[in-house]
């Protein structure tokens, strides 16, 4: 083109907006493309076309990997909604509550401790978050080992206290339970390194000025500490409530025919790959628990979008 | 005053301050020792009921029945392709979407980011019954293209990316492109070399999903020659019903935990902070 532009030329060059009649538009349109469509087409394949596909099996009956199905409305969503729903909304409910609750009140005892000016605290934080990064069936594994009513650590340490061992296995309760254990043992350090952060931000001579005024550790902390932590408790109760609605591996390894453990993802799951294979009926399942993670993901940006302004 | 107050304080750090800090250290710890030293034991010794706390005789008989009962080997060594070829694809499709979303001029971008980020609110579960029957439908089943090419789209390189890129100052790469360098060139010799410890991170986070991811791989693969560690431990579980198959259970336990634990100990910082971001801002 013209004479080479000098650095002001350059930079207006740079900032003009993209025209597709210009030779430079269509090259970076070129590049554009080349750059992102290999991304987006894996996303857009195996990512969005699913929600689609879901919602047009979730109307048939249909058995995994038959070629032939037969059109029936709505009857999974009635079959589900009648018959496992109240069952498997009560295992999620029970299982994300207790999840999110026990991981995030430890975590934040935690890192109220970790907060401290102490020795290997450093190794301390490090260790506690070191479970949330390893593989669930590992972790499955050995928690399995640890609860087995014969020969796990804690049944000894139970019978040598001349305790009754319970049933883990068996009890659907206890089944339950045990994988909410072990959920929170997995969870609670990724909530602690949370929370530290958050105790970090908050100023050191806000605290200093209630302690002058004479408020004890107590008061300072439910009435300081507490609320400036509300952005963060509130951005852990959805990624934790997203990570509990997803838990497949450590239920899949302790209880594998989801005894008491069948919540809405793991009934996804034993629906098309548990020996049923009902391809319709588990898609049926997925539209709901994507309907409810949708909810949650929307309230999640909303607030986020929020708090960026504010900051 | 001071010498009744300083013990009285002393104590406080010890009660408040260093005895939880040991008793959750221990908390998280104690399962990670008690799964190596069960892979320390010897079947036999499970089986009788006095169990001991230490192994009587420490063997490595447990992870050589383990690979007996199922070849350990191949499956390493099916983790190790999938998650190399699969981290190593998600990390340069990351760096070329953000840096196209950020520098090359293009319209409807924030729509394209858009779209890209719904993959992290769709989680594999939602979208399983679909893409098996998509991947199996090609013939994917029990290939290494079956198990890594479903899970190659990303949206949290891509996010993380793209936050770093917009910090950099455009000067940057104004010089760059009057030096005459081409869109590849800035990426690979202006982005990456300044972004080195975020594209770290990327890396490092991805590689611990690929590595533990279980859901997909279980359900794609069939047989024990072309299934991961995770999805072959769940084989070995299956494979007997008494408890002494449990030294080779924790030994396969070891073997797909320790690379991950290693990797995090030397490397924690950038893991952490992968992890924790849009947290901490």
């Amino acid at each position: 083109m013209a004479a080479t532009p000098g650095p002001t030329a350059a930079h207006s060059r740079l900032r003009r907006r993209w025209a597709w009649s210009t030779t430079r538009g269509r090259r970076d349109a070129g590049i554009f493309l080349l750059f992102v469509l290999p991304n987006l087409a894996l996303v857009l394949v195996f990512c969005w076309w699913p929600i689609i596909q879901n919602v047009r099996l979730s109307l048939l009956d249909w058995t995994l990997g038959n070629p032939r199905a037969r059109p029936v409305g709505l009857a999974n969503y009635i079959e589900f909604f009648t018959e496992d729903a109240p069952q498997v909304l009560w295992t999620t409910l029970v299982f994300t509550v207790v999840t999110v609750g026990g991981s995030m009140l430890l975590g934040l005892l935690l890192a109220l401790v970790l907060n401290r000016r102490l020795i290997g605290r450093t190794f301390a934080r490090a260790t506690v978050f070191a479970p949330f990064v390893l593989s669930g069936v590992g972790i499955g594994l050995v928690w399995t080992f640890i609860f087995d009513p014969n020969i796990g650590i804690s049944s000894q340490l139970l019978r040598a206290a001349g305790l009754v061992v319970p049933q883990w296995f068996l009890d659907p309760n206890l089944s339950l339970l045990m994988v909410c254990i072990v959920f929170v043992w997995k969870h609670l350090g990724y909530c602690a390194v949370i929370y530290l952060a958050g105790l970090q931000s908050i100023p050191g001579d806000l605290l200093e000025a209630a302690a002058m005024d004479g408020a004890g550790p107590f008061r300072r902390f439910f009435t300081i500490t507490l609320p400036l932590l509300s952005p963060t408790t509130f951005f852990l109760v959805l990624t934790t409530i997203l990570a509990s609605l997803q838990a497949f591996d450590l239920i899949r390894i302790m209880t594998p025919l989801g005894n008491g453990t069948t919540t809405l993802m793991y009934d996804v799951y034993l629906q098309a790959f548990g020996g049923y294979n009902r391809g319709g009926y588990s898609a049926a399942i997925a539209t709901v628990l994507f309907a409810i993670l949708v909810v949650v993901t929307v309230v999640q940006m909303r607030f986020l979008q929020r708090r960026v302004h504010y900051a | 005053m001071s010498s009744t107050r300083a013990p009285r304080r002393w104590l406080g750090t010890i009660l408040a301050g260093y005895l939880p800090l040991v008793i959750a250290t221990l908390i998280v710890a104690l399962p990670l020792i008690w799964m190596v030293i069960g892979s320390l034991k010897s079947p036999g010794e499970l089986l009788t009921r006095d169990v001991s706390l230490l192994p009587k005789d420490p063997t490595l008989d447990a992870y050589l029945e383990a690979t007996a009962l199922i070849d350990f080997g191949r499956l390493f060594l099916n983790s190790s392709i999938v998650t190399v070829v699969g981290a190593t694809i998600k990390v340069v499709l990351a760096l070329t979407t953000a840096y196209a979303l950020v520098f090359v001029r293009f319209p409807f971008k924030s729509l394209i980011f858009g779209a890209i980020l719904v993959a992290l609110m769709v989680p594999a579960q939602v979208s399983l019954v679909p893409n098996y029957t998509l991947v199996a439908g090609l013939g994917g089943r029990d290939t290494y293209w079956g198990i890594i090419l479903p899970g190659l789209g990303t949206a949290f390189g891509t996010f993380l990316l793209r936050q770093q890129f917009l910090s950099l100052p455009r000067e940057l790469l104004e010089a760059a492109e009057m030096d005459g360098a081409g869109h590849f060139r800035r990426l690979v010799q202006v982005v990456v070399p300044v972004t080195a410890p975020t594209i770290a991170t990327v890396a490092l986070v991805t590689i611990v999903n690929e590595w533990n991811d279980y859901l997909w791989p279980l359900v794609i693969t069939s047989t024990s020659s072309m299934a991961t560690l995770p999805v072959g431990l769940t084989l070995l579980q299956n494979s007997e019903g008494n408890a002494g198959i449990y030294p080779m259970l924790m030994a396969g336990a070891v073997v797909v935990i320790v690379p991950v634990l290693v990797l995090f100990a030397f490397l924690q910082r950038f893991i952490v902070a992968g992890l924790t971001q849009g947290a901490i801002k």
